[in-house]
């Protein structure tokens, strides 16, 4: 389970379930949950682009996926982001679909971009997701005060002269530089549920944002490992566990916070 | 274009197409005034999960996609979907546990039946491919959802537009609330198996939130979500099957690319006229 084929799946496992740890902190004190839903589901068009010219499907989900978050944000500056954010995926997979008509892709690969393979991580995929996974957590580190501030209270980060539409596309470039890194491995359907199930149950547990955000960090991290192992013993997809798994630490962690009041 | 209507299969995708724009529309427009598009959303791509579950169980897919549909809303409401806030975190977290199962069936699709096509069928399921029997069904269990939406119209936008005045004039607004997720999930499940996952939720959302920057009055503006998805659905088959020989392929687009681009296109389009004329 350790050996061979198995060393990127565990190092990319790794690298993923911190980012996303970190970064799904900012998604739920944000409630872009469906952004972060959406971003993947779009770069799967970009995936299926790849592939036809023949490309790494991680170049095309690193084209899309800004593509995608950009849209959103743009087309949604002033109001209705959800249907932006509806309409927008709903584009970007008719012309995945589009794409992947005209190839002659396999199901199989088709299947495990959707919802993952930890078995097909390449050495040149591992070195992309650490710099990208590096990169986005740097962008985290230098705009953690305007990020956090504008979650909190958009009318306390404009009093402080903070952008807050431009904090706002920034953050939407964060989520596809973590998506890019995310998607080969656990799938373009449940990458959002790393980003969604852990750091929500760490809020139910901890006010603090840097506390949350460490307990996120474990959280994922034993949610990755955890549905590594047992995809790799069962041979089942690893969506299933990741998916699963994410959602009993929130039912979990609301019990837990309820029980103590 | 000589043979298009002898077809039959373009027949019952013209039909079907119908059926499902107009349900959507009807339904969309509540969704839109909701801000409940992330929950239509996800229980359009659920229907993944009846879709793939059927297809393991040898059922009626019909059954399937409606069961989940109705099971799965049920889940939302019940995880906190009706406060504003951590609604969103609400929909995710349901939404991801239940994909993660439907991966789990398709992944049993693939490994024991011999077509390994059901991921695609599911996800980007062809009106060309809708059974001619499914459309009675269809339009009976489409009927019920306008039929439902026609029922609760007051009490629903009443809870919609302010939930503090419903609730003082003694509308059971959760019970409301409830009911019309369920009637979401069904609609959409419905939606997504003849046109696949990824169409329906664009079908529910786009034309309605086109029609609702056109006019204000709900009635109007489900009318108009109507025609707007029914012209793009059926605009949609007949590019698709005009584009028979196109390049690079030769075989033929897909109908949901030329369905969701027209959709967005005109969204896109009313959207900068209503901007501009403000």
């Amino acid at each position: 389970m350790f050996s061979g084929i198995m060393t990127n799946a565990w190092a990319v496992g790794t690298i993923v379930a911190v980012v996303a740890g970190v970064v799904g902190v900012f998604v739920v004190l944000r409630s872009a949950a469906f952004v972060v839903h959406g971003v993947p589901l779009s770069s799967f068009a970009g995936a299926a682009g790849a592939s036809l010219i023949g490309v790494s499907s991680v170049v095309g989900l690193a084209v899309f996926a800004p593509v995608a978050a950009l849209s959103i944000g743009w087309f949604g500056r002033r109001r209705r982001r959800d249907v932006v954010t509806a309409l927008v995926v709903a584009t970007m997979l008719g012309l995945g679909a589009l794409f992947l008509s005209w190839s002659n892709e396999y199901a199989a690969q088709i299947y495990a971009l959707l919802f993952g393979d930890v078995l097909g991580v390449t050495d040149a995929e591992l070195w992309l997701s650490a710099g990208l996974a590096g990169a986005a957590l740097l962008a985290v580190a230098v705009m953690y005060r305007p990020l956090l501030l504008t979650s909190v209270s958009a009318e306390a980060a404009a009093a402080r002269g903070i952008r807050s539409g431009l904090v706002d596309m920034l953050f939407l470039v964060l989520v596809a530089l973590v998506t890019t890194t995310a998607v080969p491995v656990v799938g373009a359907l449940l990458m959002f549920t790393l980003m969604v199930g852990p750091p929500a149950a760490a809020r139910a547990v901890v006010r603090s944002p840097i506390g949350a955000m460490a307990l996120s960090v474990a959280i994922a991290l034993v949610t990755l490992w955890a549905s590594i192992a047992a995809s790799y013993v069962t041979n089942w997809p690893i969506g299933f566990y990741v998916g699963t798994i994410g959602a009993a630490w929130v039912l979990a962690a609301r019990a837990w916070s309820a029980l103590r009041r | 274009m000589t043979g298009f209507f002898q077809s039959d299969p373009v027949r019952v995708a013209l039909a079907a197409g119908a059926v499902t724009a107009v349900v959507s529309g009807v339904v969309g427009v509540f969704v839109v005034i909701r801000g409940q598009s992330f929950a239509g959303h996800a229980l359009g791509d659920l229907g993944t999960l009846g879709g793939s579950g059927a297809f393991l169980a040898n059922v009626n897919p019909l059954w399937g996609f409606v069961g989940v549909g109705a099971v799965v809303a049920g889940a939302m409401e019940l995880f906190g979907v009706q406060r504003r806030r951590g609604r969103d975190v609400a929909t995710g977290v349901v939404l991801g546990a239940a994909l993660g199962l439907s991966a789990l069936l398709l992944y049993f699709d693939t490994t024991t039946s011999t077509t390994t096509g059901a991921t695609i069928t599911v996800l980007f399921g062809s009106l060309f491919a809708a059974s001619p029997q499914a459309v009675p069904e269809m339009a009976g269990l489409g009927a019920a959802g306008v039929l439902g939406v026609v029922v609760v119209f007051r009490p629903l936008l009443l809870s919609s537009v302010s939930p503090d005045l419903a609730s003082a004039r003694g509308v059971p607004v959760r019970a409301v609330a409830l009911g019309f997720l369920v009637l979401v999930g069904v609609t959409v499940s419905l939606t997504s198996m003849v046109v696949g996952t990824i169409l329906s939720p664009a079908l529910l959302i786009g034309p309605a939130a086109t029609a609702l920057r056109l006019t204000r009055r709900p009635g109007a503006a489900m009318a108009g979500a109507a025609v707007i998805g029914l012209i793009a659905t059926w605009a949609g088959i007949v590019l698709s099957y005009a584009s028979d020989h196109w390049p690079p392929a030769h075989r033929g687009w897909p109908i949901s690319f030329f369905v969701v681009a027209i959709v967005f296109v005109t969204y896109l389009g009313v959207e900068l006229v209503a901007r501009r004329a403000r």
